[in-house]
């Protein structure tokens, strides 16, 4: 099959980017689409053209690194799959497929398709975690956790941060991405003790990076290549409300004292 | 050089007690002065950066990806194991220390591995306070599964995603420790060199990615936690960036390496089908545990089934060959990789591979659909029965899954101490990336446990051994002259290596490395292949250093030069491989020689002459390396021929 590419290029954070276009024939239904990739690199660097960068690394769909818009979608047409889990029979021979970096201003392109999702990581620095130790910790069956609190909580842990929720979303909202960690940890026994201060410093924090406000488009979920539900972030905003119920109960108890 | 391990005195119960009991500490105040280096964000790395922050040291911790949380142990799928005996069939801490030693065909160290199993236990309650979501009974406590080369179930498993799972609690405690400023992220590195002085490992030099600039880095010890090097194969279920150039750069500074040539082929992954094929996909070994391997039993059936002419599912199961139970019935469907890889290249050899291209065996659910439901099918395997389903397109619900053996993990790496120190004083090496636990073959779930084994609970109790004679130590200055003249010499070659000005891309020689290493240094090996790429592999690098081309600068985000540095240290490691093969005259786990089988085609052992693990010393550009050997002395368990059947 024969594709026309336009592909966004930009040589650095710094420099303006356009789309160029490209050519790629007798690519096989049955490879993948960063295969087609290597192909027009291959191509390129045959030429003494500059290869296209772009994010890849396990080109499995778990470690999350791949991004993409293709055609206007994050990682692509099909639903519940990154974008190096997609293949070529996806499209038809003859299509034009245009291909850009996800765009947010949390995320500023490092070069052609790659971006600095390092927000992401800041976010979860701010609490996205249960402070233990690794000494003195009791033993794993000390602490039932009910099934399907714990499968819950694995839905939502299942989360690769990719950022496709920020690129689907009209306001670059990270709310799935933040919802989802906060769900995955106040679901779990484990994770409650801190639940209170968990969903105020995250929530802070994502606000602080430049991140957009939930509008309940749920474009997120659409485009979650994990199938991550926007019902994590009615969660979050339930956790996030009484975490503030709970902080102004704690001043009027201290003021009574 | 003679090799010392430094295994402590006394019953190996209690060695790693008595260790414990006698190794120095540093006290808080003079941790803080102390500057730790750790290489690698996977289950190994991370959990060690977050647990010597946590413990007060100064830790600067280097991936190549944006984030810590990619590292490719995320793609780890089946299940950890431990001896909880949760399941109370009879398992213990010695079982588990038996059943890795006898699945490493006899070719690991005792001591280290009974610490393995001794420690299992902690990873799990650990694991299970930082929230890592377990599969769970309706009871609300932990469940396990079986997993091969054990005949109880001792694995926990967080779906099809268990390394994902472990490696973002691992992210989740290293955050932890960088929000409190213990830890400092250097993201989007790639390490190219050690810097050693006056022979002890001082520092790094590292690339930026983003910018190119080379920049130095020092500490008072060096860990390294980079994974294996099985891309040396080109496909491999690796990641595409996983590489083993900070190994190899501590090989050239004088840290031995250990069994280069064990290597790992997993039996179930998705076979290849074409030549732009850029990686391979694993199908976890829990599927063992429901799905039934078979090959047609007659010829003609094959030839049908290559032409369509038939489904899988119109041959009768008088006429399916189930080749694992048929020569293992022990242990059926479940014996060790290295058994099952070997038993499928063994059929498809014989003419009975299943697909157009004759390497693939079937993977079959039918009978566990039929016996549990395809619900209960469903909530195990879903999430690998879609990604199969994505790159094949075929669904495994309907039609048996088409499965062939691929690389997978190296046994092989640094060579190291019982405290996880390479021979370069203050190197520490952990998880894939050291040679130490799982002999000539692994076990399935125990990479999970080797990892999280080291970083958590091993390297934080050693390490203070050798920092506690550090601490009058000043910080090092990483403007001083070994780091200038290793800074400039990192420089030049990536000068040279961009200058070279030739036609080919780097991917045009690492595809050639791959599959020379595959067919003569892969699966089965032999004297006259061995010595063959002996031969081949001098004159690939030659041609890769004269005639690679490398697009754009230095100076910038360049991914090709990138690549061209690690194909450029493949190249090299490759022959290193090649000779360990050679020098190793008997079968053991993974690493068959031809030469050397029973008259049924077992892996026959020389426990005579190759009771040891070949370390390897790097002699300069022009010399050969040499061969160093640390004798294993096996104290409790008595190495037999390991039987499956």
């Amino acid at each position: 099959m024969n594709y026309t590419l336009k592909i966004w290029r930009q040589k650095s954070a710094k420099e303006r980017g356009e789309m160029v276009s490209y050519q790629v024939s007798d690519i096989s239904a049955e490879i993948s689409f960063f295969e087609m990739l290597d192909i027009l690199n291959q191509q390129l660097i045959a030429e003494g053209g500059d290869p296209v960068a772009f994010d890849h690394d396990c080109r499995e769909g778990i470690c999350g690194t791949c991004s993409l818009y293709i055609n206007g979608r994050p990682h692509g047409p099909v639903r519940g799959v990154t974008t190096c889990q997609l293949h070529m029979r996806s499209f038809s021979d003859g299509e034009v497929i245009h291909i850009e970096p996800w765009r947010s201003k949390a995320f500023p392109v490092v070069r052609d398709l790659v971006v600095d999702r390092s927000a992401l990581d800041l976010i979860i620095q701010a609490g996205g975690y249960v402070s233990v130790n690794s000494g003195g910790i009791p033993d794993a069956n000390t602490i039932p956790v009910p099934k399907h609190h714990a499968d819950t909580a694995f839905d939502a842990a299942a989360c690769i941060g990719c950022g496709a929720c920020v690129a689907a979303c009209p306001n670059a909202a990270a709310m799935l991405f933040v919802s989802a960690k906060v769900s995955h940890l106040s679901l779990l026994p484990q994770g409650r003790a801190e639940a209170v201060k968990r969903v105020q410093k995250m929530v802070a924090r994502m606000d602080e990076l430049g991140f957009g406000n939930c509008s309940n488009t749920y474009a997120c979920e659409v485009e979650c290549p994990k199938l991550i539900s926007v019902t994590n972030i009615a969660r979050m905003n339930r956790e996030f409300l009484s975490a503030k119920l709970f902080s102004e109960k704690e001043k009027i108890v201290r003021d009574s004292i | 050089m003679r090799l010392n391990a430094g295994i402590p005195e006394g019953p190996i119960a209690d060695k790693w007690t008595a260790y414990r009991s006698a190794a120095k500490l540093v006290n808080p105040n003079n941790k803080r002065k102390l500057d730790i280096i750790v290489v690698g964000t996977g289950l190994a790395g991370a959990s060690a950066a977050a647990t010597l922050g946590q413990l007060g040291y100064n830790v600067k911790v280097f991936c190549y990806q944006d984030t810590p949380r990619r590292a490719h142990s995320i793609a780890a799928q089946g299940g950890i194991n431990a001896a909880k005996n949760y399941p109370n069939d009879g398992d213990s801490v010695y079982r588990l220390f038996y059943d890795t030693i006898k699945g490493g065909d006899y070719r690991s160290r005792e001591a280290n591995v009974y610490r393995l199993a001794e420690v299992s236990n902690q990873i799990i309650d650990l694991c299970v306070a930082q929230g890592v979501p377990f599969a769970r009974e309706y009871g609300g406590l932990l469940t396990n599964r079986s997993f091969g080369g054990a005949q109880v179930s001792r694995t926990f498993y967080a779906r099809g995603q268990t390394g994902q799972q472990l490696l973002l609690g691992a992210y989740s405690a290293l955050s932890r420790q960088i929000d409190a400023g213990n830890v400092t992220l250097y993201n989007r590195r790639d390490v190219l060199d050690m810097v050693l002085v006056e022979g002890k490992a001082r520092g790094i030099i590292a690339r930026n990615l983003v910018t190119g600039a080379i920049e130095r880095f020092a500490a008072h010890a060096v860990v390294l936690a980079t994974g294996g090097y099985g891309n040396v194969f080109y496909l491999s279920t690796n990641a595409m960036g996983s590489n083993v150039s900070p190994a190899w750069s501590a090989y050239k500074k004088g840290a031995l390496f250990g069994n280069p040539s064990f290597t790992q082929i997993h039996p179930t992954c998705i076979p290849v089908h074409g030549e732009f094929q850029s990686k391979l996909t694993l199908m976890s070994e829990s599927l063992r545990n429901d799905g039934r391997i078979w090959v047609p039993a007659y010829k003609k059936d094959v030839d049908r089934l290559r032409s369509k002419e038939v489904k899988p599912s119109d041959i009768p199961d008088s006429d399916r060959d189930y080749y694992l139970e048929r020569r293992y019935p022990a242990f059926g469907n479940l014996v060790p990789r290295d058994v099952a890889s070997r038993a499928a290249k063994e059929r498809c050899d014989a003419g009975y591979g299943v697909s157009s291209t004759g390497f693939a065996v079937f993977l079959d659910f039918a009978d566990a659909i039929k016996r549990k439901g395809q619900g209960t099918i469903d909530a195990l395997y879903g999430n690998l029965f879609q990604m199969y389903e994505q790159i094949v397109a075929d669904s495994p619900y309907e039609t048996p899954m088409m499965i062939y053996p691929a690389v997978h993990y190296t046994m092989g790496g640094l060579w190291v101490d019982y405290e996880l120190m390479t021979t370069v004083p203050g190197l520490y090496a952990i998880g894939e990336c050291n040679f130490s636990d799982h002999g000539a073959n692994r076990l399935g779930a125990s990479a999970l446990m080797q990892g999280l084994a080291d970083g958590y609970f091993i390297l934080p109790a050693t390490i203070s051994n050798y920092l506690a004679a550090e601490i009058h130590t000043p910080r090092f200055d990483p403007d001083s002259s070994e780091f200038t003249l290793a800074a400039e010499k990192v420089r030049e070659r990536l000068v040279r290596l961009k200058n070279t000005g030739g036609k080919q891309s780097v991917d045009h020689y690492h595809r050639q490395l791959g599959r020379l290493m595959w067919e003569n240094c892969g699966m089965a090996r032999s004297q006259p292949g061995l010595e063959e790429a002996l031969e081949r592999l001098p004159l690939l690098r030659e041609e890769f250093h004269a005639n690679v081309r490398i697009p754009g600068s230095l100076d910038e985000y360049n991914p090709e030069l990138e690549k061209a540095w690690r194909v450029a240290d493949f190249l090299e490691l490759g022959e290193l491989m090649v000779r360990d093969a050679l020098q190793r005259r008997e079968s053991c786990g993974g690493h068959f020689r031809e030469e050397y089988q029973t008259p049924d085609g077992e892996a026959l052992r020389n426990d005579e002459d190759f009771t040891f693990v070949g370390a390897w010393e790097y002699k300069g550009k022009s010399c050969a390396a040499e061969l160093h050997r640390e004798d294993l002395n096996f104290e409790v368990v008595k190495p037999s021929q390991r039987s499956y059947k």
